[in-house]
């Protein structure tokens, strides 16, 4: 009796290695480009949830789409452990120093993705009480429009973040430009 | 006890208080008046405590810039007992946005009260508390009043360039 296994795992594709000199027996590339792949393969989402694109964000974690196909299996509802601030749904004038105080709160290296219209822009919701986009408070990395987006958007916004991890130098906060990024925002 | 008319209460209401109730309208059956601000807070006691309208509903303004008096606030009152509701109105002239505060009566006005100065910026006299309640607090303006633009003039993809205009 004989067992016939399926060859499933011809499938699965593993992250290449960063560009580097390889030999018998040894492989050398440069640290930030060894860093930036760990990096861009194991980011740990904070998920700032506010309204309808925090539920295509549920789908995105779901088993049909799965986040965590791109390494970001394990959501941190602590900022000081997230790398990336994901925020989606419209952000009320009055929730603005509660989203910037938990940004503040992240370490560095940090990720902005602002998810849908209202996080991007304030959306349908032009009036006194609402954000008119979260990049009046907070630097934002990645845009992904849509009210609100499909996941493959939310996804592909994602991918987008990687590819800044993966190019991101070792020490970002010690950048000048960076340093004056932030210091448009008023952080430090 | 069972409920009572709007006729019964308003016999009631102008039999002590005969010349300062005004405009007796009743649309879809809401019996409703309107009283000075120097009467608003005998009216109102005479309702809660006489006539047993022990549930205060809602108060809130309505902004009317052509008017000689643009600010109407309106008290909804509800008598449990008596299976009724009344609504009351005071006009204010927008120089003087005074009026008495409710808040000693019926405790759930101090936060109608403090929302409706957040909105509309009536200032209710005696209230222990009165502050913004639901927009930010350096909010400088009073997002309700006509005279102030609903959108956000922070909102730049509106712009008409973006548009070719």
């Amino acid at each position: 009796m004989s067992f016939v296994f399926p060859n499933i795992m011809s499938d699965i594709q593993i992250v290449e290695a960063p560009p580097g000199v390889e030999g018998s027996g040894f492989f050398a590339t440069s640290l930030d480009k060894a860093i930036g792949v760990a990096r861009s393969n194991s980011l740990w989402p904070l998920p700032f949830a506010t309204s309808c694109c925090g539920i295509e964000f549920m789908a995105t974690m779901g088993s049909h789409y799965d986040l965590s196909r791109f390494g970001a299996e394990r959501l941190s509802f602590s900022p000081r452990q997230a790398d990336l601030l994901m925020v989606m749904g419209t952000i009320a004038k009055k929730m603005a120093p509660v989203l910037r105080q938990v940004y503040l709160q992240m370490a560095e290296p940090r990720w902005v993705m602002a998810v849908g219209a209202c996080a991007s822009s304030g959306g349908i919701f032009d009036t006194y009480s609402v954000l008119q986009g979260i990049d009046e408070i907070i630097p934002v990395d990645v845009y992904v429009p849509g009210c609100p987006p499909r996941p493959e958007a939310i996804i592909d916004g994602f991918m987008n973040i990687q590819k800044l991890v993966q190019t991101e130098s070792g020490r970002r906060r010690e950048d000048p430009k960076y340093q004056e990024l932030l210091a448009k925002y008023g952080i430090q | 006890m069972g409920k009572i008319s709007n006729e019964e209460l308003l016999q009631k209401l102008s039999s002590k208080f005969d010349s300062k109730l005004a405009n007796v309208t009743e649309p879809y059956g809401l019996l409703t008046f309107e009283t000075t601000r120097e009467d608003l807070i005998e009216v109102l006691s005479f309702l809660k405590t006489d006539l047993q309208f022990i549930h205060l509903t809602d108060i809130t303004a309505i902004h009317y810039p052509e008017l000689e008096k643009p600010f109407a606030v309106v008290y909804h009152i509800h008598s449990l007992v008596n299976g009724i509701r009344v609504r009351l109105k005071v006009f204010l002239a927008a120089d003087d946005v005074h009026i008495p505060t409710a808040s000693d009566l019926w405790n759930g006005a101090n936060w109608m009260e403090r929302e409706t100065y957040d909105f509309f910026g009536i200032i209710f006299d005696g209230h222990p508390d009165l502050r913004r309640i639901l927009n930010v607090d350096d909010m400088t303006a009073f997002p309700m009043r006509k005279e102030f633009p609903l959108e956000d003039p922070n909102r730049i993809d509106k712009k008409d360039y973006f548009f070719g205009r």
